[in-house]
């Protein structure tokens, strides 16, 4: 694999993680969360694990984004900050 | 989510989406003993092109698809078909789930283990598709998301 894309992938990563982590509206998190398991997704299968990826990006970008959302959805916020 | 109005370019981008998605997981499912992929990642394929509906569009529409009280039979027909694949192998003799001793005449034991996985991998699909629609249904406790 291009080192350099390996590179941005990466950064990618990170920027998205603490993203996730900062950010105060929930749905933003979620969505954040999708795109750190889709990137996730890439880099295992630019390490040659195939069959994690493809689980990854199922799971990690489909299914569990949409749990969340219904999550958020579910639950108030009593604060108001 | 909860808004108060039907927003058509999201509906029609969800009925749009979602055969490509289905036809794609019977893909992954049907062909996941040569290549990668396989029963759960096919399986969660469907599920998730069966919630892209369930939200777009709401109760009143994907009541049509699978219903509510579907999905609990459909999980119980998926594990079945898995065990009963093992024990079929156990009662002619061999050890659980060795697809080389499936009782089906007149097939040499390549193409019995052949023939075995994929019935493995229908049950498996089966099983996770129905389970992961019954969580959402679970979850939303039949309030309308659309």
């Amino acid at each position: 694999m291009i080192w350099e894309l390996e590179l941005i992938l990466y950064l990618f990563l990170v920027i998205s993680g603490l993203v996730a982590l900062k950010v105060r509206d929930l749905l933003v998190a979620v969505v954040m969360m999708s795109v750190y398991s889709f990137i996730m997704a890439l880099l295992f299968v630019s390490m040659g694990a195939v069959d994690v990826g493809f689980t990854e990006a199922v799971i990690g970008a489909g299914v569990t984004g949409i749990l969340f959302v219904v999550v958020v959805y579910q639950t108030t916020r009593k604060s108001k900050d | 989510m909860r808004s108060q109005f039907d927003s058509p370019i999201i509906v029609l981008g969800a009925r749009l989406l979602t055969p490509y998605i289905m036809v794609f997981g019977l893909y992954v499912i049907f062909h996941g003993h040569y290549s990668p992929g396989g029963g759960f990642q096919g399986g969660t394929l469907l599920a998730a092109a069966v919630l892209l509906i369930r939200v777009a569009t709401g109760r009143r529409v994907s009541r049509l698809q699978i219903q509510e009280f579907a999905t609990t039979p459909l999980a119980v027909i998926g594990v079945i078909i898995y065990f009963a694949t093992g024990f079929a192998v156990m009662i002619t003799g061999g050890y659980f789930l060795d697809y080389g001793q499936l009782p089906i005449p007149g097939m040499d034991p390549v193409w019995l283990r052949y023939t075995g996985i994929l019935i493995i991998e229908v049950g498996i699909g089966l099983a996770v598709m129905a389970i992961l629609v019954m969580i959402f249904d679970n979850m939303v406790k039949g309030e309308d998301y659309a």
